[in-house]
């Protein structure tokens, strides 16, 4: 190793030490003292980072696993195979991430089987709750090959490819359903939800955008890894993903500017305020990649199609926090701002996230060329 | 019969008796420094807000198709056939979707406990159940606040209104919004002024939900179909690809 190449891990082990130990504080607050002083979280705003970001982000990282899934499995193009690996596991650590926040967010979380035996099928967080449990239990199902063909074991590895269609096609439907019923989750809030964001279309609207960045995801972390262990990925592959990432956002914000229109709310966007800036902020930097990407020169640039990824998972979470918190506020009666530790906790999670996507990257066969 | 409660403004002297019987029947603390806090919180279920001179109570309004209900995913609150929301802490694991849903800002959640509990007016659901008015009903020395069945507070709410006409704005809060409520408002300014939301919607909020959660069957079988058929397709291709190759060679 290079001096250099020693030094920056050295920062990066040192960035991840300190927000491990800032996290593991917020936690412990979290525990012993409960939720009011280690968030900002009040009666009128109930919630707040953890549940805008850390679960609906979470969910939405986890998009990439079931398309390329369905597009590897389903519509048996081969040829995106490299990517279906990483796409899962990136899938699993977002579920993961989405656990622990409910684990922390919820008042008790050691009640949160209760969800398992007291049904109320009317309720989206019922749905929301029985998705998250049953498509981990596939993702895990998906991810394990990996670590069978580490292990050695042949018989498991039979016995899972035995089951491998209908285990994917319940798992295409299972995050189907649950990236829209992220978005179903505030249509009870009318009163509440900003008109450039409520909408009955929401469902709809976070199962598209939940698409875009899966495959934004998908891009950047085959980029990331290729970098950081040297295994380059075809051209032709990511820029098949490029533009199908340019299609997809199209037809979101085509969408998006459809449903604004005939609700009558568009002329809000030049309404001054909070909303109409963040709504500019989300937009662009989903409507930029779609141009850039559908430039076949940009598409060809690793590095351009990788800025290109990154602007769009950015602007996914930044519609993510304006639905839950921009677009609250003001139906509200309240300014919310997420407190430090909960800061902290989430970015402990995403490192955490990280560390053990690298880790699994260095052990597992992720980015190796697999046969079926 | 559903029960249901009248609050007339315009006979409401801000005496607080109301909130004073209500934490005593929750038993909780109540002292002069509590009764300033003019806001619904967990430790405080009901309130008396000040408009100018004006008077404004606060609970829950018990919604003929609550909100709260409809999204709370282990069933912890439910409507009563007799009219009050109530809550079963024991089941509740705390994601405080029904804090949010509500749309007359009621529920409150107990933020500082290690084992929190949401807390909110439950209509006194064992006084009306034995008969009794609820203990802030009794209290209140003026008939601001009246409990009883629907049918009597609505003729009530209505005698009124046409016995003085001039005192009262004319309209009834509660019959419409968000499909009903259970608890009616008079007042002699438009609602506005008594700081409530008049901007909600007259159907019941649960349908929203409803209207897209219902789909999910139709849309988890149609889909089962429409990826076992693309399955088949592309995977017989493949096969009559290989198969052809293999002639040819
Ligand atoms: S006022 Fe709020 S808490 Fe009370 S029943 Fe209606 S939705 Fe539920
Ligand atoms: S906080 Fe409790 S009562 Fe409220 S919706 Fe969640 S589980 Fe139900």
């Amino acid at each position: 190793m290079s001096t250099l190449a020693r030094r920056r891990s050295a920062f990066w082990t040192v960035v991840f030490g300190i927000l491990a130990v800032a996290g593991i504080y917020g936690v412990v607050l979290r525990f012993t003292q409960g939720l009011g002083s280690s968030t900002n979280l009040s009666d009128k705003f109930p919630w707040g980072l953890w549940i805008g970001f850390d679960v609906m982000c979470g969910v939405g990282l986890a998009a990439g696993g079931f398309m390329m899934v369905a597009t590897v499995h389903i519509f048996n193009l081969k040829r995106y195979k490299p990517v279906l690996r990483p796409a899962i596991l990136t899938a699993f650590l977002g579920y993961l991430l989405v656990i622990a926040a409910l684990l922390l967010d919820l008042g008790r979380p050691e009640r949160i089987w209760h969800a398992l035996i007291m049904w109320n099928p009317h309720s989206v967080m019922f749905e929301v709750a029985w998705c998250v449990m049953l498509y981990t239990a596939v993702l895990a199902l998906e991810f394990v090959p990996a670590v069978f063909e580490k292990l050695g074991g042949e018989a498991p590895l039979r016995w899972l490819r035995a089951i491998t269609v209908p285990l994917v096609i319940l798992g295409v439907i299972l995050s189907t359903l649950h990236q829209a019923s992220i978005g179903s989750l505030y249509l009870i809030v009318p009163h509440k939800l900003h008109p450039l964001w409520y909408t009955p279309l929401l469902p709809v609207m976070f199962f598209l955008s939940a698409g875009c960045v899966g495959l934004a995801m998908t891009i950047f972390e085959s980029w990331h890894s290729s970098r950081a262990f040297g295994k380059q990925l075809e051209v032709s592959l990511l820029n098949g993903l490029g533009r199908a990432l340019a299609v997809l956002l199209s037809v979101y914000l085509a969408l998006r500017f459809t449903d604004l229109a005939q609700r009558h709310e568009l002329a809000r966007i030049l309404e001054p305020g909070i909303e109409a800036y963040f709504f500019a902020l989300e937009t662009a930097l989903l409507l930029l990649p779609a141009v850039f990407l559908f430039l076949p020169s940009i598409r060809r640039r690793p590095g351009a199609l990788y800025a290109c990824a990154f602007m769009a998972i950015l602007g996914f979470v930044t519609n993510r926090l304006n639905v839950s918190v921009t677009g609250m506020e003001a139906g509200s009666g309240t300014h919310y701002i997420p407190k430090w530790t909960e800061v902290a906790v989430t970015l402990g999670i995403i490192a955490a996230g990280f560390a053990i996507f690298r880790l699994a990257v260095k052990r597992l066969p992720i980015f190796e060329p697999v046969e079926t | 019969m559903s029960k249901a409660m009248l609050y007339d403004s315009t006979l409401c002297i801000g005496c607080r008796a109301c909130e004073s019987a209500c934490s005593e029947k929750w038993g909780l603390p109540y002292d002069d420094r509590i009764a300033a806090e003019e806001r619904l919180s967990a430790h405080k279920l009901t309130t008396v807000k000040t408009h100018g001179e004006r008077f404004s109570r606060r609970l829950c309004m018990h919604c003929a198709e609550p909100g709260c209900v409809s999204v709370c995913p282990v069933g912890a609150l439910q409507k009563t056939a007799a009219g009050p929301v109530v809550y079963d802490a024991d089941k509740c694991i705390g994601c405080r979707y029904c804090l949010l849903a509500c749309p007359f800002g009621t529920p409150s959640y107990e933020w500082n406990s290690t084992q929190p509990r949401v807390r909110k007016c439950d209509f006194c659901a064992d006084r009306q159940r034995a008969g009794k008015p609820t203990a802030c009903s009794e209290a209140c020395p003026t008939q601001a606040t009246i409990s009883g069945e629907r049918d009597a507070m609505l003729a009530e709410a209505k005698r009124r209104m046409a016995e003085k006409p001039g005192e009262y704005y004319p309209r009834i809060y509660g019959l419409e919004e968000v499909g009903g409520t259970s608890v009616f408002f008079l007042s002699a300014v438009p609602f506005e002024q008594l700081g409530l939301n008049t901007q909600l919607p007259d159907e019941p909020l649960p349908g929203l939900t409803w209207a897209a959660q219902s789909k999910i069957p139709s849309v988890a079988s149609a889909g089962a179909v429409l990826l076992s058929g693309v399955y088949w397709i592309t995977h017989r291709r493949e096969e009559v690809r290989k198969q052809e190759g293999g002639e040819k060679s």
